[in-house]
């Protein structure tokens, strides 16, 4: 296959970027597309260039490192898939592609098409945690969880924090990212000590953050590749709200 | 690039998009309630000039003596009044906040061309903000028209009857009004669904399509209990 | 014995406090120094990586009320690639009441590693297993349960007990985010300094002391020198020398290598586990490799044709041109032999050329047979995500035509050398998690790699860094200033100006995919005296021309992922010599270690345990000397020595 990729190349955060068109020929139906990247960075090296900067760890879905929209869509077409797991047969002989940085004021360019997506850490240093030191736990089946409170919190904990939802919010919210870890640790009775807190101290961060609030649009749950449904944000609403009561009744 | 070495004062959390969303969602919701109860009293208008410009009369003297002539009528007034200020400065802060945190793109931030109506929103979840524009802009029209009697096309009259009827005669304030409920009609559709979630009622896939069959079911009784008067006086159904 | 290393003095693990294995653990923390909490804040210690080990290491020491710092190269400490491990973490409960003991994770620990790891160091293991299941459940790990909301378990790796505790699919990744979470509070209570996408580069030693780092800032390019009372490593092990691998594409060797330099023996680098259920390789193109669970193997068949180069599809093969050659050679364990076994089966079949898919690197895992018995709804329940993912990445149905396999570098036995206190040969600097060599011998067990970088970080490095604390406080008169710092962040700065100098023809990958295939050629699943040989003599050759040749891009001061790789790769090729060296010298077949030369009639591993019973760990001879080697004798006084047997 023969691809155009058009990239956003900016070789540091306080210069201006463009978009700039590559060529990339011999490209296999059974390469990943970061490993197009791959190809195009050998060509780019051997031939004077600079090769083009991009997050990627694990390459098998589950770090969350990589992050490019590809197209206008965050993690590219596939539904449940990250970038690093999209194969070019999904892409057709000769096709261009766009392929540019998480775009939000919260995560600026480092360059090319890395970001800085440090805002989510500190959302979880925030309050995402159950404080729990070393040494002070109970038997683990002291407490037991019914299943489906432990499946609602596992469905909310496959989170990958790699930031799509972001990405692809026209608000440039977080709250789906927010949402989940919510959820997580408030499904569970090992969550609930802290709850209202977790809920308000969160919140807070993410708005200190610059990301925008939620619309309810639904665009973060199209590209989540860990399948974060949008009920996770409702859960944070309710969790806000009630916690803003609890406070008050204080 | 350290964890710690940028942290910020947080924004305190009454004033977090969260709860912002959760006043605009109560004062979209109380707006709600007020369209039905108005639209209820706009169907009125099938039993006449008397039963209507009676209902109009009563709505001033409900809870009278305990209450003055209007009493009642104001106090709703003042809520209403509330709700839409509240919804409106809500809704005007939560668009700054996303304008700043996408460098003023919104959905439309990427170079790229392709894709730009992304995967799945719908026309009506994007079109909250304009669509709420045009809808007050609309309300003041209507407010100065129907209410205020400021403005009288088709002829003024103390009677509410006449002046609905006088106006709605004319084809394009029926147009004007059309167009406004259909604005009206796509910011009800996302709106009710979203206000509930915003509240904290969308618990899962099952409540969130129960959400969206209620904001149908909503939106489409209140647009069609709109839509009937008017048009019903335009083909001379009423009034003539 | 070759002529590739030279005879040092044995080596004995001096902290390990003998008399009865259940109170060695009781007995070496009693005694071993305390600081008082009120002073721990004056104690600094620098923790590189935020996987398991390092991660729930740093969260632990922060608690107590050290100062704490602490790097990872990725941009988030939750990015680890501890993220990735699928299967369960094991821990001797007995909730099942099927006979499971601490004994029992212990004994069968020792002899999955074939019989080449401590008995103190792994007993210890064994006691902590289930504090860390505790730990993770109080933090908010969604582990699997039953519907009367106890944890559920399930048996892991050929064991006969259920002690492996599991999160869906995603064990590593639950326990990580725990662990990351409790260090992330840390870091909001400031008893911890988080440092992301920062790369160590070199071990600052005083007085031969470990007392510092030398850093690299991998966005600005700055070179930092952080100074403190103690290092712990918890960098990871180096599967990344293969080039393909289950690893991720960061994973490197670095800090080991560097401390190694500086005087820190690694020990036993020739244990390299290979996982036989990859996804194979699809083209040149190929960046790494996927692992699926070896769940599989419960339920499929593993067989390839029997004529050599039958490029029929599977489904026109009729059964009796199949072979099911691990049923045939091993009728008692069948397909579900051990990993090593199973990986070595298959080479030998594509070796003879009856592989299947591209390039002949694949035996099939076949599934229809179970589908057929019992229904593809059954099988789709155990299995969905598997073959979901199988069919993402091939592009091909697992349900109608069999999985292609080929086995892959997994996980790294061997580390850098440590003791009972997880103290490395070079005082103040501790090793953790898969970076050290001290619990799995040669060869670990499914789901223990979780345990065991858990139970270090959590518990036992907690647990003995405070006896070298409280002995040896850092010198008042120790800044940035002193000569050893200031030498070592000029050897840092001069190695990199070399590297982005070079400016020849060929590209860091390119040095790093060649290195690979050597290792992964004579050093991989099967190995002999002569390929070793040739091997060292060809990382040497391919060594000499990366430092003459290697082209790499950009500068120094900006965000420069070539300059990171050309670093990371000039470092494998002194492991991957090493490795080999150890390789040639372990004249025996132990684990995941096979000598083609040490084999039983039936073509099984053979131990010789009258000369190989030790621990090696080498000593970094200095740049084109040879390494010395030191034996650490391995007692076994608790546990009957045996050959293992799957037939």
């Amino acid at each position: 296959m023969k691809i155009t990729l058009r990239i956003w190349r900016q070789h540091h955060q306080d210069q201006p970027g463009a978009m700039e068109a590559y060529e990339v020929d011999e490209i296999s139906p059974d390469m990943s597309f970061l490993e197009v990247l791959d190809l195009l960075n050998e060509d780019l090296t051997l031939n004077g260039g600079e090769p083009v900067a991009f997050d990627h760890d694990c390459r098998e879905g589950i770090c969350g490192m990589c992050s490019l929209v590809i197209n206008g869509l965050a993690h590219g077409p596939e539904a449940l898939t990250t970038t690093c797991q999209l194969y070019m047969r999904h892409f057709e002989d000769g096709q261009v592609i766009d392929v540019e940085p998480w775009r939000s004021t919260a995560f600026p360019v480092i360059r090319d098409l890395v970001v800085d997506r440090s805002a989510l850490d500190r959302i979880i240093e925030a309050g995402g945690y159950v404080s729990a030191p070393t040494g002070a736990a109970a038997d683990a089946n002291a407490v037991t969880v019914p299943k489906k409170d432990a499946d609602r919190a596992f469905d909310a904990a496959a989170c990958i924090g790699c930031g799509a939802c972001v990405a692809a919010c026209p608000n440039g919210s977080a709250s789906l990212f927010l949402g989940a870890k919510i959820t997580h640790l408030g499904s569970l009775p090992q969550g609930q000590p802290e709850r209202d807190e977790r809920a308000l101290a969160m919140v807070e961060q993410h708005d200190a953050e610059g990301f925008g609030g939620c619309t309810q649009i639904g665009e973060c749950t199209a590209v989540c590749p860990a399948g974060i449904p949008l009920d996770m944000i409702s859960q944070l609403n309710h969790d806000v709200l009630s916690g803003l009561k609890h406070q008050s009744g204080q | 690039m350290s964890a710690t070495d940028t942290k910020r004062g947080r924004v305190p959390v009454l004033r977090s998009s969260a709860v912002l969303h959760a006043v605009m969602a109560v004062g979209g919701l109380i707006m709600v309630l007020f369209l039905i109860a108005h639209m209820y009293g706009n169907l009125k208008v099938f039993a006449g000039q008397e039963a209507f410009d009676g209902y109009s009369a009563y709505l001033r003297t409900i809870l009278e003596p305990l209450l003055p002539y209007a009493g009642a009528l104001w106090i709703l007034r003042v809520i209403l009044l509330i709700s839409v200020g509240a919804h409106i400065w809500a809704a005007f802060v939560l668009w700054h906040r996303s304008r700043a945190a996408t460098a003023g793109g919104g959905g439309w931030r990427y170079q790229t061309t392709q894709n730009r109506r992304g995967v799945q929103r719908s026309y009506a979840s994007f079109t909250m903000r304009w669509g709420g524009v045009t809808i007050a802009l609309f309300v003041v029209y209507h407010l100065l028209h129907l209410t205020g009697n400021v403005i009288h096309p088709g002829g003024a009259s103390d009677s509410a009857y006449e002046r609905m009827v006088n106006g709605f005669s004319i084809w394009w304030v029926v147009l004007s009004y059309v167009i406004a409920l259909i604005a009206l009609g796509f910011h009800l559709r996302h709106g009710i669904w979203s206000a509930f979630a915003s509240l904290g009622a969308n618990t899962s896939i099952a409540v969130r399509r129960r959400l969206n069959g209620l904001a149908y079911v909503v939106t489409f009784v209140i647009i069609v209990g709109f839509l009937v008067p008017p048009l019903s006086i335009l083909i001379g159904w009423v009034g003539a | 014995m070759n002529d590739y290393f030279t005879e040092g003095d044995p080596l004995q693990d001096t902290q390990d406090p003998g008399g009865p294995l259940k109170d060695r653990w009781d007995k070496r923390r009693f005694e071993a120094k305390l600081i008082s909490p009120a002073n721990r804040r004056k104690v600094s210690i620098i923790v590189i990586g935020t996987g398991l080990a390092g991660g729930s290491a740093a969260a632990t020491l922060g608690e107590a009320g050290y100062n704490v710092k602490v790097f990872c190269y990725q941009d988030s400490a939750r990015r680890a690639h501890s993220i990735a491990a699928q299967g369960g973490i094991n821990a001797a409960k007995d909730y099942r009441n099927d006979g499971d003991s601490i004994h029992r994770l212990f004994y069968d620990t020792v002899k999955g590693g074939d019989y080449r790891s401590r008995e103190s160091n792994v007993y210890r293991l064994a006691q902590v297993s289930a504090a860390i299941i505790d730990q993770a459940v109080a933090q908010g790990v969604p582990f699997a349960r039953e519907y009367g909301g106890l944890l559920d378990t399930r048996s892991f790796g050929g064991v006969q007990v259920s002690r492996t505790f599991y999160a869906r699919g995603q064990t590593g990744q639950q326990l990580l985010l725990g662990a990351y979470q409790a260090l992330e509070r840390q870091v909001g209570a400031g008893t911890v300094e988080l440092n992301t996408r920062h790369e160590m580069l070199d071990l600052i030693v005083i007085d031969g002391k470990a007392r510092g780092v030398v850093v690299r800032d991998m966005v600005t390019g700055e070179f930092e020198t952080h100074l403190a009372d103690a290092v712990v490593l918890a960098s990871g092990g180096y599967g990344n020398v293969y080039y393909l691998s289950t690893n991720a594409m960061g994973c490197n060797v670095t800090a080991s290598w560097r401390a190694h330099r500086k005087g820190a023996y690694f020990a036993n680098p020739c244990y390299t586990q290979i996982h036989p259920t990859c996804i194979p390789v699809s083209g040149d193109h190929q960046s790494k490799l996927t692992l699926m669970s070896e769940s599989l193997r419960n339920d499929g068949r593993i067989w390839v044709p029997v004529k050599a180069g039958d490029d029929r599809a599977p489904a026109d093969i009729p059964e009796d041109e199949r072979d099911y050659y691990l049923e045939r050679v091993y009728p008692a364990f069948g397909n579900l032999v051990p990993r090593d076994v199973a990986s070595r089966a298959a080479k030998k079949q594509c070796d003879e050329g009856r592989g299947v898919g591209p390039g002949g690197l694949g035996v099939y895992l076949d599934l229809t047979h179970a589908i057929k018995r019992l229904g593809r709804h059954v099988i789709e329940e155990k299995y969905g995500n598997l073959f979901d993912m199988y069919a993402k990445i091939t592009d091909e149905d697992p349900y109608q035509a069999p999985m292609r396999i080929y086995p892959a570098i997994h996980y790294t036995m061997g580390g850098l050398w440590v003791d009972y206190d997880l103290q490395s040969s070079i005082p103040g600097l501790f090793v953790i998690g898969e970076a050290n060599f001290s619990d799995h011998g040669a060869n670990r067990l499914g789901a223990s790699a979780l345990m065991q970088g858990l139970a270090d970080g959590y518990f036992v490095l907690p647990g003995t860094i405070n006896d070298y604390l409280a002995r040896n406080p850092l010198p008042a008169d120790v800044d940035a200033n002193h000569p050893a710092v200031v030498e070592a962040a000029e050897g840092v700065r001069e190695r990199t100006e070399r590297l982005l100098s070079i400016n020849g023809s060929r590209s860091v990958d390119s040095f790093h995919k060649e290195l690979g295939s050597i290792v992964w050629e004579y050093c991989g699943m099967e190995r002999n005296a002569e390929g070793l040989s040739h091997a060292i003599e060809e990382i040497r050759r391919l060594r000499d021309e990366f430092w003459t040749d290697v082209k790499v891009t950009g500068v120094n001061e900006e965000l420069n992922q070539s300059l990171e790789r050309a670093g990371r790769v000039a470092d494998f090729f002194g492991l991957a010599e090493l490795m080999c060296i150890d390789a040639l010298h372990r004249e025996e077949s132990c684990g995941a270690h096979f000598r083609s030369e040490s084999q039983t009639e039936g073509g099984e591993a053979l131990r010789q345990d009258e000369d190989f019973s030790y621990v090696a760990a080498w000593e970094f001879g200095g740049d084109g000397d040879e390494p010395v080697l030191h034996r650490e004798h391995l007692e076994f006084e608790n546990i009957k020595v045996q050959q293992r047997s799957y037939k």
